[in-house]
């Protein structure tokens, strides 16, 4: 599709020479003088387009040529209008032909030059003055030009209002109110276009007026939709399908809650509906109805003695009610069962925000919304739709006191548990996680509970959706479920896979004759293994943290370790993970903090075999473990049975390096009673044996088969740890003393079998004389090796000691001539 | 509103770095939204329009990204389709949705639907709070007008050279980046009209 004559065309325009681009700028002003402008000058015109934009920097035309293109906006031909519209829209306007949106009028021009004005707009004022022009050509009743010129004022308004909605008065939204109203309630509802209900043999006379019709062929029994169907249409109806294509846009900028005066409106609506009068308006075309009037419209006859504001909510809620019944019908065709669908999305979309605004109509529409949760809920590829029902029960389900339950079943049960591969219905469901966290937390108490379900968006299409958990997952961090949530977090990528094998063994028959010898879709239908795997994908948290035989999962998972979603998902568990700890962090009791450390070094041993994975999650353990202890020292002492089993084995040196340096850190660290007053002088000589075992038996070693030698980092700190343990045992000192000399001797030799690197070594022998020393006065070593907080958190000004050097430096500096 | 539709590559072009993706075509609509900003109001429309240029070349980056992960993921075989083959083309698209951060590129946030044909990709920026399901209707439609009016399935370069039946083809199915709720008989009567403004 994308070829190379693409390429270096694009290539061509890039780098055209400027006497070639003169040349040809020539040859274009020479075209556009001819009287006939043919096949030439588009050709030529288009190409001036592709080179102008293929470039990010702005190419400025010679005025002359720019003025001609400029005339061509107005040419009966539409080609050149969209050219030139194209050509200008690449270019800076002639000096001199900016700031001229108060002398042009938006409304006479055609779409492309409307959207060149549009593109062009410098200023909020320029907008304003666009605005008052179309709305003025608005007012008067009698529109010049072709049937489709007034079309283009809506989507023109609402571009502007997009970006500046205080570019319309009181009086312009006022208007365009009582415009809208006629548009999407009072559209004919005869077929346009001259068609007609006779025969090849009926002349025009006979034309009668043919109703429109529904989308399953009945006649129209009500006003005009967007779902009513014609041989051909009129003005008003095709205004119609432009107002409600901005209705909800609308509705949002100016009639959301803050805009009202809520009172004022309660105020009028009781007066007016206590006088209750048939007075018809002579601006109203409601005289015009039909003798066939649905319920919809019939319950709100009091409607035109509203404010213009007011009655345009009241007319869209009928319109809405009027789709939704509409929608019920059996079209035939697909695109517009496709149509149907978005219409429901809108128009509950809609009442939402009429709801929101007037809430006495909460009770008009819930029944309507019930049904149509009640007809829709069964049927999975609605999905879609549900979620602004799920919004609306949300925003107004306390007030009616309806209850929520069967909604919250769908959106936290049914739709990620069978829908977690359906990229859209992912995003809008997430979205609506993040925009109505708040109301969800409050109103409903499983949504914590939730979590196992709705990281299956997460382990099905991580990239997609991780940025939407970045947001949401401190909301899933409770403390009764945050052990779970870190071991669920821990094995999305087993999550991932078995999504996966879910997948296939639907789509796939039961008896696959093993052709690429895969074990694990035969271990997902293994009835023995099926424990296993249901665990992964229960919906709900609360039944366990893990299973215990999570060590067999991985196992039977290990081929899946190059998935690419797998992988994709394995890629973004350490981000979650740093989320997961620093939301926990905070505000969290040490009871949980220290599960959690026992959680990290149980499970830096069982994590599914992916390359790299393993090292990310350790790192994440690292830093986390050391932040934990850092705020909550005594947490080591507390689990110091747990810690010292973990650096006790010297064969995680080897494995999980990283963790364990950290481990044996804050364990030098934070073993002492300055701590925790439970920290006893037998805890400090049993750990001090189990770190001086270790380090004995790596630095006397070779390095089991498989494994590298041991990082400098791992032997100096274990070094460090013994230093400062025997610091604050003064009996252990000697026996440091005593290996650290064995250990320079033994190294005098050169190289040794777990040191690979000669400046390594002379590191860690240099490190040992450090220390060696530094234990020969007591006193002093623990200061040095365990400063007190007062050192290492100096307090500069505020520390009277150090206060004074400050000052006077600080005097010095400003009576100091420079 | 929809705030753009680009058509650009998502496969890898060897004239530019990996990654990066090559706009063939880019629509942006309405006025520019730095204009009420306090940060960009004082910039000049060159710069203005090299800031536009730098957000819509962000996105296509974005999508081109999102498209490749995704086909990564699901490992589906891409299949050849040649001219005439335009419905099966658009069948065997993959589709999905970024989401774009406020600030990264849009001063707000923004959903960008993409429609993945071989190896170009189709995308609509839009408002987070529109009418997603519209839009991709739209979007669908739009790529499989384009696919046959510009022959996109062959070796041309039309989509470059016709830009203006593009633009025609928007201002009727998306004037000014308006979403609209057209069912058949509508759809129909705009497409007549884009029919004769390509027989020209």
């Amino acid at each position: 599709m994308y070829s190379h004559g693409a390429e270096s065309l694009i290539k061509q325009a890039r780098e055209i020479q400027e006497s070639e681009l003169q040349r040809f700028y020539s040859r274009l002003v020479k075209l556009l003088q001819g009287k006939e402008l043919g096949h030439e000058t588009v050709d030529s015109l288009q190409r001036l387009h592709l080179i102008l934009s293929a470039t990010k920097y702005t190419r400025t035309l010679p005025p002359e040529l720019q003025r001609k293109v400029h005339l061509l906006l107005s040419s009966p031909k539409e080609h050149f209008q969209v050219l030139s519209s194209a050509v200008l829209r690449e270019t800076l306007p002639l000096s001199g032909q900016e700031g001229n949106y108060n002398q042009e009028n938006i409304s006479q021009l055609n779409s492309h030059a409307a959207a060149l004005l549009l593109s062009q707009a410098g200023s909020r004022a320029d907008l304003s003055s666009l605005c008052a022009q179309l709305l003025r050509s608005l007012e008067s009743r009698q529109s010049e030009g072709p049937a489709h010129s007034l079309t283009h004022t809506l989507p023109i308004l609402n571009t502007i209002l997009t970006l500046s909605p205080e570019c319309l008065t009181e009086d312009h939204v006022t208007l365009l109110s009582k415009k809208l109203v006629d548009w999407l309630r009072y559209a004919s509802i005869t077929q346009g276009g001259g068609a007609s209900s006779g025969g090849f043999f009926t002349g025009p006379r006979s034309r009668q007026p043919v109703p429109t019709a529904e989308l399953d062929g009945a006649v129209s029994g009500d006003f005009f939709t967007v779902l009513c169907v014609g041989q051909g249409f009129t003005e008003d109806q095709w205004m119609n399908v432009y107002s409600f294509s901005m209705l909800r846009h609308w509705l949002l900028t100016y009639h959301s809650v803050s805009s009202c005066n809520g009172t004022a409106d309660t105020a009028n609506r009781l007066q007016l509906s206590l006088s209750l009068s048939h007075s018809f308006s002579n601006d109203d075309r409601s005289e015009v109805d039909g003798s066939v009037v649905s319920m919809v419209s019939a319950t709100s006859s009091f409607g035109r003695l509203l404010p213009p504001k007011e009655r345009l909510r009241e007319k869209s809620f009928q319109y809405c009610l009027r789709l939704i019944e509409q929608s019920d019908r059996k079209a035939h065709r697909k695109t517009d069962t496709d149509l149907q669908k978005a219409c429901l999305v809108e128009a509950v979309c809609i009442l939402d925000c009429v709801c929101e605004e007037d809430a006495s109509l909460v009770f008009r529409a819930f029944p309507c919304i019930k049904a149509l949760f009640g007809r829709l809920s069964s049927d999975l590829s609605f999905a879609r739709v549900l979620l602004p029902i799920a919004q609306f029960y949300l925003n107004h389900g306390e007030m009616a006191a309806v209850d929520c339950e069967c909604v919250w079943k769908l959106v936290f049960g049914r739709f990620p548990a069978e829908l977690f591969n359906d990229h859209f219905l992912a995003h809008e469901l997430l979205r609506f996680l993040r925009l109505n966290l708040k109301s969800l937390q409050r109103q409903v108490p499983q949504y914590t509970h939730s979590f196992p379900n709705l990281l299956k968006f997460l382990a099905w299409d991580s990239p997609a959706v991780v940025d939407d958990f970045v947001d949401l997952l401190p909301s899933l961090v409770t403390a009764g479920t945050a052990v779970e949530l870190l071991h669920t977090l821990l094995d999305l990528p087993c999550l991932s896979a078995t999504l996966v094998l879910q997948v296939r063994s639907t789509c796939l028959p039961i008896s696959e004759p093993g052709g690429r010898g895969l074990q694990s879709p035969d271990a997902y239908r293994n009835p023995s293994f099926r424990g296993l795997f249901l665990f992964l994908l229960r919906g709900d948290a609360g039944s366990g943290d893990t299973i215990d035989r999570l060590s067999t999962l991985h196992e039977l998972l290990a081929e899946t370790a190059d998935w690419p979603r797998v992988v994709q998902c394995a890629q973004t568990v350490p981000l979650l993970l740093h989320i997961f700890f620093n939301t926990v962090i905070t505000g969290a009791d040490e009871k949980l903090l220290s599960h959690l450390i026992l959680v990290m070094l149980e499970r830096s041993s069982l994590l599914l075999n992916i390359p790299e994975y393993n090292k990310e999650i350790h790192r994440v353990f690292s830093s986390h473990l050391l932040r934990f202890c850092k705020l909550h020292p005594s947490l080591v002492v507390d689990q110091s049975h747990e810690l010292l089993e973990f650096a006790g084995a010297t064969a995680n040196v080897y494995s999980k390096e990283g963790i364990y340096t950290h481990v044996v850190w804050v364990l030098g660290e934070y073993l002492s009673v300055s701590c925790d007053s439970r920290c006893s002088v037998r805890l400090i000589t049993s750990c001090f044996e189990a770190l001086e075992a270790v380090l004995f038996e790596i630095t006397s070693s070779v390095p089991p088969p498989g494994a590298d030698c041991p990082a400098p980092r791992v032997v100096t700190t274990l070094m460090s740890a013994l230093a400062k343990l025997a610091s604050r045992s003064h009996d252990l000192i000697p026996r440091v003393s005593l290996f650290l000399s064995k250990l320079r001797t033994l190294t005098r030799g050169g190289s040794v079998a777990w040191c690979s690197d000669e400046e390594d070594l002379v590191a860690i022998v240099t490190r040992g004389e450090e220390l060696c020393s530094l234990l020969k006065a007591p006193g002093v070593a623990q200061s040095v090796l365990t400063p007190p907080p007062h050192v290492t958190t100096p307090q500069w000004h505020r520390d009277t000691n150090v206060a004074m050097p400050l000052r006077l430096r600080a005097l010095t500096s400003l009576t100091h001539s420079q | 509103m929809v705030r753009c539709f680009l058509i650009h590559t998502v496969c890898s072009v060897s004239a530019l770095g990996a990654g990066e993706s090559r706009l063939l075509y880019s629509r942006l609509f309405g006025p520019d939204e730095g204009i009420c900003s306090d940060r960009e109001r004082g910039l000049s429309p060159e710069e203005r329009r090299l800031v536009q240029k730098e957000r819509i070349a962000v996105v296509a980056r974005q999508v081109r990204s999102a498209v490749s992960l995704s086909r990564e993921a699901s490992s589906r075989v891409l299949v050849e389709t040649v001219p005439g083959e335009e419905t099966l083309a658009l069948q065997e698209a993959d589709s999905g949705v970024v989401r774009l951060r406020a600030g990264d590129p849009f001063s707000e946030e923004m959903s960008a639907l993409w429609l993945g044909v071989q190896s170009l990709g189709f995308t609509l920026v839009c408002e987070p709070h529109e009418n997603l399901l519209l839009a991709e209707g739209t979007l669908r439609n739009l790529t499989r007008h384009c696919l046959e009016h510009l022959h996109m399935l062959g070796q041309g370069s039309e989509v470059l050279l016709r830009s203006n039946r593009v633009d025609a083809l928007l201002s009727r199915l998306l004037p000014h980046g308006q979403l609209l709720f057209l069912n058949h008989r509508f759809a129909q009567a705009l497409e007549k009209e884009v029919a004769a403004y390509m027989a020209k």
